[in-house]
């Protein structure tokens, strides 16, 4: 089709919605994968994160709009040949024995990465043997992950692949999805774990209550909301929590340290001076994406407080919805 | 890595190779469960047992038993095709195996032609014991060439079998299909003359049951083994149940996106 926007872009999602009966998952949602890049997209459980992989799998057709994966329908299995994704750990076929299961994906593939080859990669040589139903939660996890890189595929679709490894099989699967990267291949990568997505991504899509509330570098979004956190101690917390320029604030308990998130340090420090205030203990360091996350989630759920609990990352399992 | 990133490479996947793989893998994933293969081969065989050899009247006549063991064994393939094809196809889409399998590069014909195979493998096994025990048991005979001739329209009347499980099976969560695959089972084995032959049936109901497709698959192998012209309302009625259950199979299917709880 036309070659000049399939160059750049891997897959375009133009103007999805999806509902499943009275809820929306998707509203509106617009975007572009381009090639050779690592997406990061993180959001709440229920935010529609699933829902659009599943849309870019062929898996699902959106309600309204039109998704195209390396320039066709989705649904059409042609337009899948360079398309990787890893399954749900729950749903490796316990029979099948993990070589098996490594050849049966891999026989969709015109290219393939020889079974050993992959199984030395990822860390399951010593299980090719072993069926599926045996193999621990995080062993399964890793021949999931594999599974998605075993076809040579253009663009990988990870979600949440790390969930419930340890740190150094997550920090080895960060190792083999960069070298992936490297070679070319374009990932996209849910996850609850944003010291995961501020590992990997270069670009970060947040995704809320079905809507891209925000999709932009790693960088912007990191500068985007709060540059900086502070924390100092006062007796006078309710007049520092009002001086400009915060964006978020939390006073911890029995009149312990004040945390606030700024948008600009300097200028903050410099009013705080100014306000002749006491305070103590002053500290200013850079926020993490965790706290950006949440802000920016914050903010968009303004309305209905109750999937405030919901938004907090990493405790929470992925809701049913396949 | 030598893996090149060019948006131009062509699949050059071989369908038959693809289909191959799912057969095997599926065949695998029965037989290291051998019990509903087991279940398949052993109704078939107990029901000749019990019913038609102590019944001598039908044992000992060459052309009932015959046509007893042939009923018998297209009740064996539609208890294979409703129960493996149907059942399965419920249970695997609420398992999330099938939605990932769909996101491979592989195609709905591909997919479903590899289940109708490796049913068909299984409800193969299960004739097995039917004619076996037919053979030995009573005067069932049949001509070498009728042997070859009423086994090849065995296979093709299992097709419209095969299709409506494959219907049951996307059109319902299992629970209901458990149901479902019951109710079809008995009543096209009755209705279709499976278990009491038609010349029994009053006029009524032997009239319906020259619409179930049962009746059809029984009514052509037993020509078929005969070697004589099969009736053409038969053929007519079997091609229709392929056609229908042809056409709702391939909807439900792309219809199917797993399934979803409200």
């Amino acid at each position: 089709m036309n070659t000049s926007s399939a160059a750049t872009a891997l897959a375009h999602v133009d103007h999805v919605s999806r509902r499943f009966g009275p809820q929306l998952a998707l509203d509106d949602v617009s975007l572009d994968i381009h090639s050779g890049e690592i997406l990061g997209m993180l959001g709440p459980n229920g935010a529609g994160k699933s829902t659009l992989l599943s849309l870019l799998q062929g898996r699902r057709r959106p309600s309204s709009g039109t998704v195209a994966l390396f320039g066709g329908d989705p649904t059409n299995a042609r337009y899948r040949a360079q398309l990787g994704s890893t399954p749900q750990e729950t749903a490796l076929p316990d029979t099948l024995r993990v070589g098996e299961v490594v050849d049966l994906v891999a026989a969709h593939f015109a290219e393939r990465v020889p079974t050993a080859e992959l199984a030395d990669e990822f860390g399951f040589a010593d299980l090719l043997r072993r069926q599926c139903g045996a193999l621990s939660g995080g062993q399964k996890r890793r021949l999931a992950v594999a599974l998605a890189f075993v076809g040579r595929p253009s663009l990988v679709l990870l979600d949440e692949p790390t969930t419930g490894l340890d740190v150094d099989a997550r920090h080895g699967l960060w190792a083999a999805i960069r070298r992936h990267r490297a070679a070319g291949t374009t990932v996209v990568v849910t996850s609850h774990y944003l010291e995961e997505i501020e590992a990997l991504a270069e670009r970060v899509v947040v995704i809320d209550h079905g809507r891209v509330i925000v999709d932009d570098t790693l960088e912007a979004v990191r500068s985007r909301v709060s540059s900086s956190i502070v924390t100092l101690t006062t007796t006078d917390a309710d007049r520092v929590q009002q001086l400009p320029g915060i964006v978020m604030s939390q006073l911890g308990e029995a009149g312990g340290r004040l945390e606030l998130a700024v948008s600009d340090s300097d200028e903050f420090v410099r009013s705080l001076v100014n306000s002749g205030l006491t305070f103590g203990g002053l500290t200013v360091r850079g926020s993490s994406l965790e706290e950006t996350f949440l802000a920016l989630t914050d903010r968009s759920t303004d309305t209905s407080t109750d999937t405030r609990s919901d938004a907090h990352p990493g405790i929470h399992s992925e809701g049913v919805r396949s | 890595m030598t893996s090149t990133n060019t948006e131009s490479r062509t699949p050059t996947v071989s369908p038959l190779r693809l289909y191959g793989s799912h057969v095997r893998a599926i065949l695998v994933e029965t037989m290291r469960v051998p019990i509903a293969v087991i279940g398949a081969m052993a109704f078939p065989a107990m029901s000749l047992l019990f019913f038609v050899v102590p019944n001598r009247v039908v044992a000992d006549d060459p052309v009932f038993a015959t046509q007893a063991v042939i009923s018998l064994s297209v009740f064996a393939v539609l208890a294979s095709s409703l129960f493996n094809l149907g059942l399965s196809i419920a249970e695997s889409r609420e398992k999330p195996w099938d939605p990932y399998l769909r996101s491979l590069p592989l195609s709905s014909t591909v997919r479903i032609g590899a289940q109708l195979t490796a049913t068909s493998v299984i409800s193969l096994a299960a004739i097995i014991p039917v004619v076996v025990l037919g053979a030995l048991t009573t005067a069932a005979t049949v001509s070498a060439l009728g042997f070859v001739l009423g086994f090849i329209t065995l296979a093709l009347t299992s097709i419209p079998f095969l299709l409506i499980a494959v219907c049951v099976g996307y059109a319902f969560a299992s629970k209901a299909a458990i149901a479902i695959i019951q109710v079809v089972m008995f009543g096209f084995a009755f209705a279709g003359g499976l278990f009491l032959p038609p010349q029994l049936f009053p006029d009524w109901l032997d009239a319906i049951s020259r619409f179930i497709p049962a009746r059809h698959a029984r009514d052509l192998v037993i020509s078929a083994a005969e070697v004589t012209t099969p009736e053409a309302w038969a053929v007519f009625g079997a091609l229709a149940w392929t056609v229908v259950a042809g056409a709702l199979a391939v909807w439900l299917y792309r219809r199917d996106e797993g399934r979803r709880y409200r």
